[in-house]
């Protein structure tokens, strides 16, 4: 089974924070990225470079932001190959955001 | 590479789907990694191995449909006995996939009486008034997600068993409470609940809790037939005793008396007894014939560390008021705020009572009367209301 696991994070969850602690942190995405599974992944720029479409009557709207009024952000996602949810469970539960205030939502990819 | 694929799995459909699986994989690889020395080769190999895993998944698929067939994991053995299943893995596999947390709770009980339980699809729709057609679509859905998002068909493993376990216990009890509620369990659920709870502790013969609810359901359900006096509500103190199943009472502290053994064996830290266990000790001492109230009151004290639960803590209040008497009862449950809750109205309404103040007492029963779901509870804080 191929799963996205979506990367929601709190903004500013790292903000009191300091540079090495930042930086353990990215270590540990760029750590996740090279786990055996994941086969893809990207990580996103922050939400004010947004930008969302939608086609109304055949018309192309374009508006500035993200589409989701959430207060959470999508930030990046990774592709990951795994056996199943309770295995795709696992990684996805040490991907920081998680613990630092946001979410990871895990979707089954649609293959074939 | 189609026609090989067909002719190693001798299926078309299955090579189709294996051979675009693989495509995609190259398509996503490739470009990264470089293309293989052997693109044929590779192609095939990597379908081989894709259609070899679906297939996989579809036995285990066609065990699980074998198992939801009727006739099939529905067959106890003696009623006193825990039950021994003729296919006990599968069994407790079917179990933690049907309760898996990625389940809505609703769909997970759905689901649990449906598969193990052996259900029609209708009888629990009525069981939990709702048309036929929603419970449909709700069994679909889970089924759909279970397959979409592979939800295993497993036992978890070490350290998450006690939390999937939890969720499995959970599920089995809010069955058996759907029933309870129910004074003549029309639906057959609490009767369904102990008959899952009998698989769970045939399969799960060392997990303390298991045994614990189901020594707590058979508990409970023992005093099943002294509960009512026609439509009324009788409550503890005022059964009939000899209308209490005393065999099944006797199961139930066999199964406690085996936890206590068991955890014996356990490291320390899983030495603390859990909520099924606790709940069970205490529905024993209320069926001895003088109760032991302070002995009651420690146990809901105990299980209300655990639970962090102020239901639990107004139980203990009840407790005390036997043990101590209504006034440190009463000074227990003032503190606790529960306005949503008729029975924090009904002990409250009761302790004044026996304080002799009549006039707060008859507020707080009427409060509670503005709760009360079923008629007989109702009629129960009439007849209060009147006499207060």
């Amino acid at each position: 089974m191929q799963y996205a696991l979506l990367i929601y994070s709190k903004p500013g969850a790292t903000d009191g924070l300091g540079a090495d602690e930042r930086a353990a942190i990215h270590r540990e995405y760029l750590d996740i990225k090279q786990e055996p599974g994941i086969v893809g992944g990207a990580s996103l720029h922050p939400v004010e470079t947004a930008t969302t479409v939608r086609v109304q009557d055949g018309r192309t709207l374009v508006t500035d932001g993200p589409f989701a009024d959430t207060k959470e952000i999508f930030g990046g996602f990774y592709l990951l190959e795994a056996d199943d949810l309770d295995q795709a469970t696992k990684v996805a539960s040490r991907i920081p955001a998680a613990r630092l205030g946001g979410v990871v939502e895990i979707r089954p990819v649609v293959t074939g | 590479m189609l026609a090989s694929l067909i002719g190693y799995f001798g299926d078309f459909d299955l090579a189709e789907e294996a051979a675009a699986e693989a495509f995609a994989v190259a398509a996503r690889r490739w470009p990264a990694d470089g293309m293989p020395d052997n693109p044929a080769g590779w192609l095939v190999t990597t379908a081989r191995h894709r259609a070899i895993d679906r297939l996989r998944r579809d036995r285990v698929l066609a065990a699980k449909l074998r198992l939801l067939l009727p006739g099939n994991g529905g067959g106890e053995p003696g009623e006193d006995d825990v039950a021994e299943s003729a296919i006990p893995d599968e069994r407790l596999e079917l179990v933690f996939m049907c309760c898996h947390p990625a389940l809505a709770p609703d769909a997970q009980v759905a689901l649990t009486l449906r598969a193990v339980g052996g259900l029609a699809t209708d009888d629990i729709a009525r069981a939990f008034l709702v048309p036929a057609e929603t419970m449909k679509r709700r069994l679909t859905r889970a089924k759909s997600k279970i397959k979409v998002a592979g939800i295993p068909f497993a036992v978890p493993s070490g350290p998450q068993l006690p939390e999937r376990l939890a969720v499995v216990l959970a599920v089995v009890y809010l069955i058996f409470n759907q029933g309870y509620g129910d004074h003549q369990d029309t639906s057959g659920l609490a009767a369904e609940a102990i008959r899952l709870g009998r698989v769970l502790a045939g399969l799960l013969p060392a997990e303390p809790e298991v045994l614990g609810l189901l020594a707590l359901m058979l508990l409970h359900d023992a005093r099943h037939a002294a509960r009512f006096d026609g439509q009324d509500l009788v409550l503890l103190p005022d059964q009939d005793r000899t209308r209490w199943d005393w065999r099944q009472i006797d199961q139930a502290r066999a199964l406690l008396a085996r936890t206590r053994l068991d955890s014996a064996r356990l490291d320390p830290a899983a030495l603390r007894r859990g909520q099924y266990v606790i709940q069970a000790a205490i529905a024993s001492l209320q069926a001895e014939p003088r109760l032991d109230w302070p002995q009651i009151a420690a146990l809901y004290a105990e299980l209300a560390d655990l639970t962090d639960s102020d239901v639990v803590r107004l139980n203990r209040a009840v407790a005390i008021a036997e043990a101590e008497g209504p006034a440190a009862a009463l000074a227990l449950v003032e503190v606790l705020e529960l306005p949503g809750y008729q029975y924090w109205h009904s002990t409250r309404a009761e302790l004044l009572r026996r304080l002799g103040r009549a006039d707060e007492a008859r507020a707080a029963y009427r409060q509670a009367l503005v709760l009360a779901r079923t008629a007989p509870e109702r009629r129960f804080l009439e007849r209060r209301i009147a006499e207060a």
